[in-house]
């Protein structure tokens, strides 16, 4: 098995973590979490072909990595902004809870 | 080199799973933590070390921090209340969808025969030739992403905020 082989293990297997625990958790929180679990192992995806890749004087999956982090950071801010206002309303984090789209 | 790769493996992967486990909302965010500091380990480990302070800077430094906030805002109570695994049919559910996607994309990686050589030459890119390349050919990504962080944060910001009750009459 080969360094990238490994890396793309790595990467699968924090996916299906992350996977796992937004399915399976109930607090919104936690949800969100593993989303952002899945995002970086996305990322890790992207440095382990550029680092085995034909081209890694490119740099095109670090500049990728880096756009990545900066939307990741955005939607951490934006969804836990939501699980704050759905908050204040249902006085409740858990998801099943947010089952109506009126306020 | 891959002794090194296998230990963040098994402090990432660690972390990852006892958060995801854990039953005090505190510790999963904490451990999460942890597993971000292993993911920036095997950023710098891969030779992207600019990505791998990015990742310490906006993960574990900044998004931490909001996840805190947002655990310590939304919690019932006085103590930290243990969060339940309220339904074992969606944890059975997911557990068996995340076991059949790891299962599918182990034996895609595994059965593909990578086109690799044997030492790949050491893709060490610099911070300068990384800043010409974002002011570059990616300026235009560059400032779209700033526009976004700016209305993401503002709309955050507007979507979070106490609703102001309305001023009794005079």
């Amino acid at each position: 098995m080969s360094l990238l082989q490994l890396c793309l293990v790595l990467s699968s297997l924090l996916f299906c973590v992350g996977l796992a625990g937004a399915l399976s958790r109930s607090n919104t929180i936690l949800v969100l979490l593993g989303i952002e679990l899945m995002l970086n192992a996305a990322n890790l995806n992207f440095i382990a072909f550029w680092r085995y890749g034909p081209h890694p004087a490119a740099g095109t999956g670090v500049i990728f990595v880096l756009f990545a982090i900066a939307v990741a950071a955005a939607e951490a801010a934006v969804g836990l902004a939501l699980v704050i206002a759905v908050h204040r309303h249902r006085k409740s984090v858990r998801l099943q809870d947010a089952n109506t789209l009126k306020g | 080199m891959t002794l090194a790769l296998l230990l963040i493996a098994f402090l990432l992967l660690g972390a990852a799973v006892a958060a995801m486990l854990s039953r005090n909302l505190i510790h999963s965010a904490l451990l999460l933590v942890g597993a971000w500091a292993g993911i920036a380990a095997f950023y710098l480990w891969a030779g992207a070390e600019f990505v791998a302070f990015a990742q310490v800077l906006v993960y574990v430094g900044a998004v931490s921090m909001v996840v805190l906030f947002a655990v310590l805002l939304t919690r019932q109570g006085a103590t930290a209340a243990p969060v339940e695994f309220d339904s074992v049919k969606r944890m059975i559910g997911g557990l068996i969808t995340a076991g059949g996607v790891a299962g599918v994309l182990l034996g895609a990686i595994l059965g593909t025969p990578m086109d690799v050589t044997a030492a790949p030459p050491p893709a060490a890119i610099s911070v300068r030739q990384l800043g010409a390349q974002l002011m570059g050919p990616h300026a235009a990504a560059l400032l779209i992403v700033g526009v976004i962080l700016t209305v993401a944060l503002l709309g955050a910001i507007v979507i979070a905020a106490v609703d102001k009750p309305e001023d009794p009459a005079p």
